[in-house]
């Protein structure tokens, strides 16, 4: 891993206010991500790990500590095109064809014709898609419109990936078929990525590094660095090793809710 | 569209003939006077005797007279045929610009119906956009919008016509103001509906890429709302024409359906009073239809109507 940490947060806190009271939505974290690394974010509902994903996206503003990307402030980051977001749903405009969707993120930063061609065709091949640049988001599975959603999302040549549950709506074949997808993509692309979930399979098969939240407040109990090779075949989740790695993250998890 | 016909057939022969039957106790007493005039024997005889008696007695009481019930000049409620008589009559046999042609009378209001809908559905989509992006609109607007209806149109059309008439507006405009509006009010509430209807997670993906609020509005409120736009020009065209028809009950001139309807009841002329009716619910019908069908190809081209 890279010295000089693409993602870092010191001491970060975020309080929300809501009607009944404040709510201390993150607590002191303190995370390095690197270069080109896979990092999961788990834990139960609650624990921060989508919001911490959002303080990246600077779509929620932290009410403490720092956090930097790629050196810059969120903001500016997002400004820079440092990352793509892809959401738990899709997200597809019903009224764009998938290529239109594609687009879109072209179109607003301002991409010329003939670049949002190409570039729409080359991640359409990414995301194993050719062809299917015509179609509407109503005649692709969920599996594919998730997959379309993440090529729009890696369509302008953003280093960092932001995954927000992506395949949580999906059913487990389609989801291993797509985490096998998103890891030979990752091995392509070089990619920073940073993904939640709450599958613990999902999180050691794909992962580098294992973020383990835990709720009220939300706070990091446990960061592991994943000694699995990088060339993951599907059955790896049946090696010791593997299932070691899925043990020390429930651990984690039961230890962050000994708490409440 | 076989299977929805036969229905749709179904309930029409079923209101054509309770129709039929309600003229009976209607024109009863009409028939038998006009018949006893001519010379006819009618139990009981004149017609104070008959005043005591009910209609549907006097019916089963003289039936050899019940033919007259559905052909009398001013009945009470005509019978279907005539209407349809006088609905032939006054759109094929008359020349159109005759003041008896309801293609003249039905012109007039659809211009105006036309120039109000514009009017209101544009000042509804504007007043939409304004609610949506400017929070002193979206606490103001809304309720004034909502009192604006509550007004009964009817009082207040002929005020708006007697302002406007004595600044000189006349004729199609005041009554396109008053067709539109009634119309704006549909489409501010749809459109806004609409405009809204992006759920939050769109509206973040948009942020992630650092949208401004013309690219959002464009690329994503506007062709969002569309199906609402539509659903709410349905109802505005009709409400349009509604307008436009009370706007000719007290602006004169003696043309347009609305006047027709009016100068209908003053000489009791009930069979051009329902001709006019029925040539404003055609219209009506026509109008709606056409919005659709421009829906149906908008959508469809936009890949919604799947």
């Amino acid at each position: 891993m890279s010295q000089v940490p693409v993602i870092e947060a010191k001491s970060l806190d975020l309080t929300f206010e809501t009607n009944d009271g404040p709510v201390q939505a993150l607590k002191d974290v303190n995370l390095a991500i690197g270069k080109g690394e896979f990092v999961s974010f788990i834990g139960p509902s609650g624990c921060g790990k989508t919001t911490f994903l959002r303080c990246i996206a600077a779509l929620e503003t932290p009410t403490g500590g720092e956090l930097t990307v790629n050196g810059m402030t969120p903001e500016e980051a997002r400004k820079a095109r440092a990352y793509g977001y892809v959401f738990q749903a899709a997200g597809l405009y019903p009224w764009r064809t998938i290529a239109g969707n594609i687009k879109l993120p072209l179109e607003i930063m301002g991409f010329s014709r003939a670049e949002q061609e190409k570039r729409v065709k080359n991640v359409l091949e990414l995301v194993d898609l050719e062809g299917f640049g015509k179609k509407y988001p109503w005649q692709l599975s969920g599996g594919m419109q998730q997959r379309a959603s993440i090529a729009r999302s890696l369509a302008f040549d953003a280093d960092i990936l932001l995954m927000d549950e992506p395949f949580g709506a999906l059913d487990e074949i389609v989801r291993d078929h797509l985490n096998e997808e998103l890891l030979k993509l990752w091995a392509r692309t070089g990619k920073t990525i940073g993904f939640v979930t709450h599958s613990i399979p999902e999180a050691v098969y794909l992962s580098t590094k294992i973020v383990v939240m835990s709720p009220r407040p939300g706070r990091i109990t446990d960061v592991i660095d994943s000694p699995l090779p990088k060339e993951r075949p599907l059955d790896i989740r049946d090696s010791a090793q593997f299932l070691e790695i899925a043990h020390r993250v429930r651990e984690g998890l039961r230890a962050g809710h000994a708490y409440d | 569209m076989i299977n929805k016909i036969g229905p749709v057939l179904a309930v029409l022969a079923v209101i054509i003939g309770l129709w039929y039957l309600a003229c009976m106790p209607m024109n009863i007493r009409l028939a038998l006077d006009t018949a006893e005039r001519q010379g006819a024997v009618i139990t009981p005889e004149g017609r104070v005797n008959r005043q005591e008696h009910s209609a549907i007695g006097l019916v089963i009481k003289n039936p050899q007279h019940v033919a007259g019930i559905w052909s009398q000049k001013k009945p009470r409620l005509p019978a279907p045929h005539q209407v349809v008589a006088e609905l032939w009559r006054t759109t094929m046999e008359v020349k159109p610009t005759s003041k008896r042609s309801l293609v003249l009378h039905g012109w007039v209001t659809l211009s105006a119906t036309g120039l109000g809908f514009i009017i209101g559905s544009l000042s509804g989509v504007l007043l939409a956009i304004g609610i949506v992006h400017n929070r002193a609109m979206d606490m103001s607007v809304m309720p004034w919008a909502i009192a604006s209806q509550t007004i009964p149109i009817l009082a207040i059309a002929p005020m708006i016509i007697v302002v406007l008439a004595s600044v000189g507006l006349q004729g199609l405009i005041p009554k396109a103001l008053i067709s539109a509006y009634l119309s704006f009010f549909p489409v501010v509430v749809g459109m806004v509906k609409g405009l809204r209807s992006p759920s939050h997670m769109d509206l973040d993906l948009m942020q992630t890429w650092s949208a401004t609020r013309s690219q959002i509005f464009w690329k994503l409120r506007m062709p969002a709302s569309a199906p609402y736009l539509f659903a709410s020009l349905k109802i505005g065209v009709a409400s349009s024409l509604v307008g436009t028809i009370v706007a000719e009950l007290p602006a004169g001139g003696g043309q347009g359906l609305g006047a027709r309807l009016l100068s209908g009841s003053y000489y009791g002329q009930t069979v051009q009073i329902w001709a006019a009716l029925f040539a404003t619910a055609i219209l009506a019908a026509a109008l709606v239809a056409l919005i659709g069908g421009i829906e149906k190809g908008v959508l469809k081209r936009m890949g919604l109507a799947g």
